[in-house]
């Protein structure tokens, strides 16, 4: 209880609130404009947050990310376009019950299990905090080398069907991680004698061009559109009777949400798939999905706001990031020198809870806002695609510039760019890159710190947590393996071809 | 013959116009980095395997060889999507606003990050084909803005302008300071 109220002390600071409103609101304002997702957001912001408190800074890019999904759905259930790659799933349901003349029925059962979802996710947390404190001191290196290891093994298995392009782009992002003078022994790595490579590539530097610069580029070279007009009519709140009618699916989502969030390297995609096949399985009426079904909307926006919750416990918990955002997050913890894993449990578990009623707060201040503002909302997201790339490419300078005012980070960024966009028109996913570059890090110093006690080969998984993990490990390889054999079998393919099947690889 | 029909559908995989290109190419890049395995880090003495500066290298730059090949593999054996060529141009034609980027990046510390910004929006307006003037003042209001948010309230690190040396001494300091 005294750590709940510590936290309310911290979130009642004014610079963290106003960050926390800053957050919240600019995310849903950046979530509704197809074209920017929260990476590129934070991409950009996460400089710039670099000279608050951690507090204030992590506020802020956490309002981003939790309300960024709230905004993606306007344009999803009104115009058919997803605002992040994450509301792809929303434009099944809620564009045909638009075309039906219920845009303003769904867009409110959508705030609603985004709402849902969202406060689940945090009371989950909060229920488990003590339990994670009382684990997480059991993490030692070969259990966190584990945990990071499989966060890599799931960010491969989960992209389906490219499963070797987020193998080899996972490994890239391991390479580029070891890249630079090595800080044990000294010596230098790919750095072909070249002064500028000797530092190594930079995180912030390389998430700015992957995902802020490319999508500037992007945005730029394309064909210039922009939203077309549209507003809803009525009381948004009439979802709330509407949901509590479909409760069971809109937890049973969630609670989906609130897992696949927690295991590193899996995130919204996986959850979506799984509570939209379990709503679809146990509906009475399965044959509506995909024409304009409530629950099948309510499956996709429940799952989806539940995940950024859950995906704070193995970056706070542990300092594993599970995707690209907390990845991004994870630089800001760097910087402020606050290492997140076990011990932030122990000893600033009042900082967690200030992260968790910050969770609950945004939660809240998005829905107040979008109940009110929906239709200003469907205004500001006119912008025209080409002035929306001019607006990223000028803020991503600062970005990247201010970092060290150095002209060959700004160079390397743009390369990345080119190498973003390569990968975006291929719809090859970026986020093994981000995460084999963090993970990839965080296993080469584990690895050296766990091999120094352990004698046998077997020591290294005899503590009980580490064998749990290493299981997972098994099980994840066996699984997927069966998973391909089954497919074969079935004479299906890993990927069905065609454009009819196609679905967005990219995050944020 | 059936072998050769199980072994296409094992790998046949969904794709864009473009991916054999990008497959080879990344190939390609990942064989170099394998040849270079051994110039470019150190096997040293008296260390342990885990604590070899070569070990992470070697893995990432390993994994990218064997993932690499299947990839292409996987494109090579699916059935062929006309459109690479053009696909290739949309990739080059983005080296044409990484040279505006860049040469943004070099203005700045020279002409000072409001008058380099406002320059930069308006010409990436003109260049992505706006033509209307209330489009090229919300260009440069918005470039504005950023530059007095991020520089000037924020105070976030970028040199000042060369060219704020010459403004009259009443003017410069705020110059220097704020935009």
């Amino acid at each position: 209880m005294d750590t709940l109220l510590s936290g309310f002390q911290i979130l009642a600071q004014w610079d963290v609130f106003a960050a926390l409103v800053i957050g919240s609101i600019g995310g849903v304002i950046i979530g509704a404009l197809p074209g920017v997702g929260p990476a590129v957001a934070i991409a950009i912001l996460l400089p710039a947050t670099f000279a608050f408190e951690p507090i204030v800074g992590l506020t802020l890019l956490l309002g981003i990310y939790g309300s960024s999904m709230y905004g993606g759905a306007i344009p999803a259930i009104l115009i058919n376009t997803p605002g992040t790659p994450v509301n792809a799933l929303t434009t099944y349901d809620g564009y045909p019950m638009t075309k039906r003349k219920e845009g303003h029925r769904a867009l409110s059962l959508a705030y609603t299990a985004s709402f849902f979802g969202g406060i689940f996710s945090v009371i989950c947390l909060i229920l488990l905090a003590p339990l994670l404190a009382l684990i997480a001191p059991h993490f030692g290196s070969r259990e966190i080398f584990l945990a990071a290891f499989m966060g890599i093994l799931l960010v491969v298995v989960a992209h389906r069907g490219q499963t070797f392009a987020a193998g080899m782009l996972a490994c890239f992002g391991i390479f580029l991680n070891t890249v630079g003078l090595e800080p044990v022994k000294y010596t230098k790595r790919f750095t072909f004698d070249q002064s500028w490579l000797s530092s190594g590539f930079d995180l912030i530097v390389v998430v700015l061009g992957l995902f802020a610069l490319s999508q500037a580029f992007l945005l730029l070279i394309e064909k210039d559109h922009a939203p077309r007009e549209t507003h809803v009519q009525g009381s948004m709140l009439s979802g709330v009777k509407e949901l509590l009618g479909i409760k069971r699916i809109a937890t049973v989502s969630s609670s989906l949400g609130v897992l696949m969030g927690m295991i590193p390297g899996v995130g919204e995609f996986t959850a979506q798939f799984l509570s939209y096949t379990y709503a679809q399985k146990t509906s009475k009426t399965p044959g509506t999905f995909g024409k304009g079904s409530p629950e099948g909307l309510v499956a996709s926006e429940a799952a989806n706001n539940a995940v950024p919750g859950a995906a704070m416990i193995p970056l706070l918990a542990l300092g594993i990031p599970g995707e690209a955002l907390t990845a991004m997050m994870l630089s800001v913890f760097y910087v402020h020198n606050v290492i997140p894993g076990p011990q932030l449990f122990e000893t600033q578990l009042d900082f967690v809870m200030a992260l968790y009623l910050a969770l609950i707060l945004l939660n809240v201040i998005v829905l107040v806002f979008l109940l009110f503002s929906t239709n200003l909302l469907l205004k500001i997201i006119q912008i025209p695609t080409r002035f929306l790339g001019m607006m990223i490419l000028t803020l991503s300078f600062i970005g990247v510039y201010s970092l060290r005012n150095s002209i060959t980070d700004c160079a390397i960024a743009a390369g990345f760019g080119v190498f973003g966009l390569i990968l975006k028109r291929l719809n090859l996913p970026i986020v093994p890159i981000i995460l084999g570059m963090v993970l990839g890090g965080i296993m080469e110093v584990k690895l050296r710190a766990a091999m120094a006690a352990v004698k046998t080969p077997i020591d290294f998984i005899s503590r009980p947590i580490a064998a749990i993990i290493f299981v997972m490990i098994i099980g994840i390889v066996v699984l997927h393996i069966r998973t391909l054999i089954l497919e074969q079998k079935a004479k299906q393919k890993p990927e069905p071809l065609g454009p009819d099947y196609e679905h967005s690889s990219q995050q944020g | 013959m059936t072998r050769i029909k199980y072994f296409q559908e094992l790998f046949q995989r969904y794709r864009r116009p473009g991916d054999l290109v990008f497959a080879i190419i990344f190939l390609l890049f990942a064989l170099f980095l394998l040849s270079q395995l051994g110039e470019q880090t150190k096997w040293v003495k008296r260390t342990k395997w885990f604590g070899q500066p070569s070990l992470w290298p070697s893995i990432a730059v390993w994994g990218m060889v064997i993932f690499g090949a299947f990839h292409l593999l996987g494109s090579m054996v699916s059935p062929r999507i006309y459109g690479r060529l053009k696909e290739v141009l949309f990739w080059l034609r983005s080296l044409e606003y990484v040279l505006y980027f860049l040469a943004y990046v070099a203005i700045v510390p020279l002409a000072g990050y409001l008058p380099s910004t406002i320059l930069f929006a308006v010409f990436i307006i003109l260049r992505a084909g706006f033509r209307r003037p209330q489009q090229l003042a919300l260009a440069a209001l918005f470039a504005t803005c950023i530059a007095l948010i991020f520089r000037g309230f924020l105070q976030v690190k970028i040199p000042a302008g060369e060219i704020y040396q010459h403004l009259p001494d009443a003017l410069r300091a705020f110059a220097l300071t704020y935009l």
